[in-house]
């Protein structure tokens, strides 16, 4: 098992430096140049050539990611161009907020995504799954922004129960966890539910019910432990995306975060910035990736013994 | 009686795969029940068990009735404690019957700590025990593999032994041999011969395989086409067949001496269970067949369900 969680370690290392190369050239590609937000108009074209020189943008391109890459790995993410500060610390200040966000929507979705998937699948075809199914189509298609502003205008400007926007104490959680994790519930419920009808259909099940077990302990302890598998691979590639698709959700309710500081950072063309956050955000999606292997390694023995 | 079957039919949606089958099984004996794929040996296998709702099958006529009682009167819960516990379930294929992430010996346990009420460690000390009776090597390895580093005839003699843990009274084993290397066949059916005789239960055993029938079984009910067509003592059946399906099957044996490629099948297929012929089920194939064959359905008289048996046999 450690072997095989520092083989998929190392296998990470060549997409890590995949993933960074990619990070680098897409914002030199695009258009736009940072200088213009840094010398006053009108300024000199020697002027120009110095913050040029002063941020490095005037070495070639190979070099200037080698220098990078080299910075990041010890851990310097270099200084934000128009916030003047260093991006390690923006990025430190807002990881916090975004992780707290991620962390308890992807709870939120995982417990009433596998909750109301059992509920489903035992009750297959009748009212109960049609019910649940329905609600879950609505909840995935509707948009995160919208959702957020519906719940905005009931809980907080109708009811009064939340605060609107912000970030201070838990009230201000309930919200946005809500808006986030709605949308992961609906993906939860559907792989729950047919991953527990699949799994009931397969032959050791019959053998279960052979042996006298009763019902509840079948559904529970055989037929969901093995729907499980797949939900925990996709709740773990998940991690990645909530983080990332928290981004619309923190504009709507105002929160600091990974995402509106990549927003933030994209419309001033702030390279280190919008570098750094795109890493942290490709990071966690490679961290999830492996989380989900060494889950469904430690969930399935036929997955250890194949790794053998 | 442990076992009566009595004029059985089960429908599944709108098909009726059984129509009235009925055999009686005593403690300590064996009875073989044979048929072609899809003659509705299965279907009787969890009729016995009283499995049939989780295929949405449900007794439209006649009686399944354990130690006197009518399973198809006990609500579900007392049929979950009959089964298991009194009646014992060996599947086809043991490389699917048992649950892939969940250990052998755990799985084992589970029987006598459910149904005996015995504490985990005597629980698995009884298991150990009996996976030793199974002539399973290393037994103590054994429980703590799971089931697909397993052989395949390994695993059939752990879904045995899951069957014997509770001590049940009835064993019905579904083609227990079908699945397993032809090498093996003989030697986990003899082991499940040689358990059941010991122990003095009762053993359905349903196979395609007259072969294994003539090996352990005490009598024979012949299945085709959703009915009886024969049912008598083995010794009998295979000295004096009167059906000529049974006749057929017989024939089907390989035996010692047979010149390659003179092996017998019989011609034609059983018929779907949507497109049953009138009559006698088996006339279309039956090279006795009489114009009262495509009639009438033959009444099952002496042992027999056939309007023309062969001769010499008794009746």
């Amino acid at each position: 098992m450690l072997a095989f969680t520092f083989r998929r370690l190392l296998a990470l290392i060549p997409v890590f430096l995949a993933v960074s190369l990619i990070i680098f050239l897409i914002l030199h590609l695009i258009p736009g140049d940072p200088v213009d937000n840094l010398i006053k108009i009108g300024a000199s074209a020697g002027q120009r050539a110095e913050i040029e020189a002063r941020y490095g943008l005037d070495r070639p391109l190979p070099v200037q990611y080698l220098v990078w890459l080299g910075n990041v790995l010890q851990g310097d993410l270099g200084t934000a161009i128009v916030g003047r500060r260093a991006v390690s610390a923006i990025v430190a200040q807002a990881l916090p907020y975004s992780l707290m966000l991620g962390g308890c929507a992807l709870l939120f979705s995982s417990i009433l995504g596998i909750a109301l998937g059992i509920v489903a699948a035992l009750k297959r075809d009748r009212w109960p799954d049609q019910a649940i199914m329905g609600g879950v189509l609505i909840g995935s298609t509707m948009p995160g922004f919208w959702l957020g502003l519906m719940l905005i205008l009931v809980f907080a400007v109708w009811l009064g129960w939340f605060p609107v926007s912000g970030a201070r104490g838990w009230t201000s959680l309930v919200l946005p966890v809500l808006t986030v994790g709605l949308g992961g519930t609906a993906l939860v419920a559907r792989v729950t539910r047919i991953a527990m009808i699949e799994a009931g259909q397969r032959d050791f099940v019959l053998l279960l019910h052979a042996k006298g077990l009763p019902v509840w302990r079948i559904q529970l302890f055989h037929v969901l432990r093995h729907a499980l598998i797949p939900v925990v691979t996709i709740l773990a590639l998940r991690i990645g995306w909530i983080l990332g698709g928290s981004v619309t959700v923190e504009v709507v309710f105002a929160r600091p975060g990974l995402g509106s500081t990549l927003i933030k950072a994209l419309a001033q063309h702030d390279y280190p910035v919008v570098q750094a956050c795109l890493l942290m955000l490709a990071v966690a999606v490679m961290l999830g990736t492996l989380l989900g292997d060494i889950l469904q390694a430690v969930m399935d023995p036929r997955v250890r013994t194949a790794l053998q | 009686m442990l076992l009566e079957v009595e004029n059985l039919s089960v429908t599944i949606g709108q098909i009726s795969p059984l129509e009235g089958v009925g055999f009686s099984l005593d403690r300590g004996e064996i009875l073989g029940l044979v048929g072609e794929s899809g003659s509705g040996k299965s279907l009787t296998a969890l009729a016995v068990t009283g499995l049939l709702p989780l295929i949405d099958g449900r007794v439209t006529a006649g009686h399944v009735r354990f130690a006197g009682r009518d399973l198809a009167a006990l609500p579900p819960c007392a049929l979950r404690a009959l089964r298991g516990k009194r009646i014992g379930l060996v599947t086809q294929n043991p490389m699917t019957a048992m649950d892939p992430v969940q250990r052998i010996g755990a799985q084992v346990d589970v029987m006598s700590r459910l149904h005996l009420g015995l504490s985990a460690a005597a629980a698995r000390a009884r298991t150990l025990e009996l996976l030793t009776r199974l002539r399973i090597p290393e037994a103590a390895a054994v429980c703590d593999a799971y089931p697909h580093q397993l052989s395949g005839g390994m695993k059939q003699r752990i879904v045995i032994a899951m069957a014997l843990a509770a001590e049940p009274e009835l064993i019905v084993a579904d083609e227990p041999t079908t699945a397993l290397d032809v090498t093996v066949q003989a030697q986990i059916i003899q082991l499940l011969g040689e358990e059941v005789k010991r122990r003095g239960l009762g053993l359905l055993l349903i196979t395609h395989d007259m072969g294994v029938v003539a090996q352990v079984c005490d009598r024979v009910a012949v299945l085709y086409a959703g009915r009886i067509a024969e049912l008598g003592p083995v010794g009998g059946i295979f000295a004096r067949p009167a059906h000529p399906y049974t006749r057929a099957l017989i024939d089907c044996i390989p035996r010692e001496g047979t010149a390659p490629g003179s092996l017998t099948g019989i011609p034609g297929a059983v018929p779907s269970v949507t497109t049953y012929p009138l009559g006698c089920r088996f006339h279309p194939r039956c090279p006795r067949a009489r114009p009262i064959c495509s009639a009438t359905v033959p009444p099952l008289l002496n042992g027999h369900a056939c309007h023309n048996p062969l001769e010499g046999a008794d009746g």
